[in-house]
């Protein structure tokens, strides 16, 4: 039988090299940098690629967390596991604030979510710490929006990106060099794909949130996507809650994150789904047997 | 598995998109509804071929508002290597985006329809790839099935590009001409029976077979180091670690070092890669290294081995340089350089010449270089800096010039 790695090869470790480059320049050239932690897999892989960039010193920025109060809460107890487990400094910064304060409005209506509220946080905790670069996990082939996204991404003071200003970025020289009230966002994977990501997180034995994998969860269907069932779901009428056998492809708040149908329990089958999902695609290929993976597909298509 | 980097560049309409649209999809490197959403959204802009440009909406944005068109990221892969294409659509900023593009390929491809034959474009595409000592080029000779497949069509092209060829390329690079049809996915990655008298490779098979980590590792040891490790905990009390990731060559444990620019001397003790520790590293390593002896090294020095007696400290040089910023360069100015990690101030004081990259003729005498103008200059910098000719060692040979004020990157310049 043909093994993940004869499908997919070994995970390219030049990328690692690349982006432990890039966390060294952030820490070097930025007196106040900090890495978004939002508890998914990207930022965990970032967690990790810190870790080794300046082992067998301490991670030399803080992990900063937006916590939007719909987080899952088998995320937020994976968050504080990893910054124990690190011995990084977290800051928790809570949108819940931002709203108490008058400066974020809740959203209304069903599809209500407070994805686009932390905004808010985030640029007033920039500000609270005088951060100048902000660490993210985007990655280019994730969404098209993010293709063009330059390594160092200068911002100004908020936090807008101007496609106009942004700097050529050649070889691998990085150009941080800001004025007073600009920060810049880093994104040190860039050029990861998703495989790339799930192939190092199996190669590095990685821990990540249960709810990757497989398990029971309450959900409702929409737009022919499964949502979490939670308190923070503004659910309709029709809307009933049944149990299904799910896990997350990506992970942020409960009230925006589709589960899809899925009965893999460790990465290897992860990998196979997302493969597969590629593969059923191309027509002659689909793989009948393979019914709950044409059923992710499914979903994903209503995602995007 | 290691990562192949490959340029391309061109206009819409050279084939060039449907070209990469079959390298993707022929290796399942997307999905299905990805490529009919670009059919539809081709159809509707009234094209009749693949606009894989469109697979980036900030691309269509910035193309709508008219701003700057650069560089798109494309990926795919195969069991054996991870590919990233740098494509650079070629429009009004085309030599700034291509030189950017191309500045961390390994491969150039350059398309040519097989009924226009040679344009202005493939020649400056050459010269860049030249320029930039990309190690490979491809020249795809494309639209096959429009000419009947001839071969001496194919070689009339071949011919035609004979003179530029010989003229600009460096020893060690790799050019070679592969007759394709990317409408029809022929010799892409499957060879066709179409062109029985082409005996070479497919593009893939060209690109799966092609190395070049071996160039890099035989190059001189450089290792600019980029942050002091000192953890000063209990358990590593007397820890000094310089972590970096090596620009060329190969170190060892036992090697004796050399740092630039002070010429202190010690020889390494451990290079450790996380909790590994190695023999050895070669460029491209992201490592820490420790020495056997203290001495007083900070971010910016450059580790070299003492062996090698070729250590570069440059004040006064000329280089090559390609303008990026819409500001022209002047001379007599101060701009920041920065040569890998390491920045200092330097003064451009004159503009020797300026080239034209289609043709390749020069013109001296002349007083700026404007956006997409590439010159020779001679400039003087502040503190010395460790660079290598550029011919010698690429990984050692580039720099940037940023703007003093605007902080914007400017221009990149190549060491002579």
């Amino acid at each position: 039988m043909q093994t993940i790695q004869d499908k997919i090869g070994h995970f390219p470790r030049q990328l690692e090299d690349e982006s432990i480059y890039i966390l060294r320049e952030v820490a070097a050239q930025f007196e106040r940098p900090a890495l978004l932690f939002s508890g998914g897999k990207d930022s965990i892989t970032l967690v990790r690629l810190a870790q080794k960039a300046f082992f067998p010193g301490k991670i030399p920025f803080p992990l900063v967390h937006i916590d939007t109060g719909h987080n899952f809460p088998e995320t937020i107890e994976f968050r504080d596991w990893l910054a124990k487990e690190t011995g990084a400094e977290l800051i928790v910064r809570y949108v819940q604030d931002s709203i108490n304060q008058g400066k974020a409005t809740e959203e209304s209506g069903k599809y209500a979510s407070r994805n686009v509220l932390q905004t808010v946080t985030l640029l007033d905790t920039i500000e609270e710490f005088k951060f100048d670069a902000c660490i993210g996990g985007a990655r280019r082939d994730e969404e098209k929006a993010r293709a063009k996204e330059r390594i160092f991404s200068v911002r100004d003071d908020f936090g807008q990106w101007d496609a106009k200003r942004q700097r050529p970025e050649l070889f691998d020289m990085l150009n941080g060099r800001i004025a007073v009230g600009e920060n810049v966002r880093v994104f040190p994977i860039s050029n990861w794909t998703e495989l790339d990501v799930w192939n190092y997180i199996k190669e590095e034995k990685m821990e990540i949130p249960s709810i990757y994998y497989s398990h029971q969860r309450q959900v409702i269907e929409r737009d022919g996507m499964l949502w979490a069932d939670s308190e923070y779901l503004n659910k309709e009428a029709d809307e009933i809650p049944f149990e299904a056998t799910v896990r997350f492809r990506t992970v942020g708040d409960m009230t925006c994150t589709a589960a899809v149908a899925s009965d893999a329990t460790d990465i290897d089958v992860i990998i196979e789904e997302i493969l597969s999902a590629e593969i059923s695609e191309r027509g002659a290929r689909i793989d009948d047997k393979r019914s709950e993976a044409a059923m992710e597909k499914r979903k994903q298509q209503g995602y995007f | 598995m290691d990562i192949l980097r490959i340029a391309t560049a061109g206009s819409v309409d050279d084939g060039k998109s449907t070209l990469i649209g079959r390298l993707l999809y022929e290796t399942n490197s997307i999905t299905k509804d990805k490529i009919e959403a670009l059919e539809s959204a081709s159809k509707r802009k009234g094209l009749d071929f693949l606009d894989l440009s469109l697979l980036t909406d900030g691309l269509i944005a910035e193309r709508e508002q008219g701003i700057t068109i650069d560089v798109a990221n494309i990926y795919f892969s195969t069991p054996t290597r991870k590919y990233i294409i740098a494509d650079t659509p070629g429009h009004v900023e085309y030599t700034r985006n291509m030189v950017t593009g191309a500045s961390n390929a390994k491969v150039s491809l350059i398309l040519v329809d097989a009924r226009q034959g040679v344009v202005e474009q493939t020649a400056r595409h050459l010269s860049i790839a030249a320029m930039l000592r990309i190690p490979k080029v491809i020249i795809c000779v494309n639209k096959m099935d429009l000419v009947q497949y001839q071969e001496s069509t194919f070689n009339a092209i071949k011919d035609s590009l004979a003179e530029l060829v010989s003229q600009i390329t460096f020893e060690g690079q790799e050019i070679s001409f592969l007759p394709i049809s990317s409408l029809y996915g022929q010799n892409i990655t499957q060879k066709t029976s179409e062109m029985p008298w082409f005996k070479g490779n497919t593009l893939l098979g060209e690109l799966e077979a092609f190395e070049y980590a071996s160039t890099l590792a035989h190059a001189p040891a450089r290792f600019p180091v980029q942050f002091v490790v000192r953890p000063m905990t209990e358990a590593y009390h007397d820890f000094r670690g310089y972590a970096g990731k090596i620009s060329s060559g190969t170190f060892k444990v036992g090697n004796a070092i050399r740092v630039l620019p002070t010429g202190q001397e010690s020889t390494i003790a451990t290079i450790e890669k996380f909790e590994t520790k190695l023999d050895q590293a070669i460029a491209g390593d992201s490592v820490t290294i420790t020495l056997t002896t203290d001495v007083d090294i900070s971010r910016g020095n450059t580790l070299v081995l003492a062996s090698e007696n070729n250590a570069p400290a440059l004040k006064d040089f000329s280089a090559q340089v390609c303008w990026l910023d819409h500001t022209a360069l002047s001379p007599g100015k101060t701009y920041l350089l920065q040569h890998g990690i390491n920045t200092t101030k330097a003064k451009i004081s004159q503009i020797t010449e300026r080239l034209d990259v289609a043709t390749q003729t020069s013109t001296q005498g002349v007083d700026t270089l404007k956006l997409n103008e590439i010159g020779t200059i001679a400039l003087r910098t502040a503190q010395p800096i460790s660079a290598d000719q550029y011919a010698a060692n690429p990984a050692n040979g580039a720099f940037i010039l940023i703007d003093e004020f605007s902080n914007s990157t400017v221009g990149v310049g190549f060491v002579k």
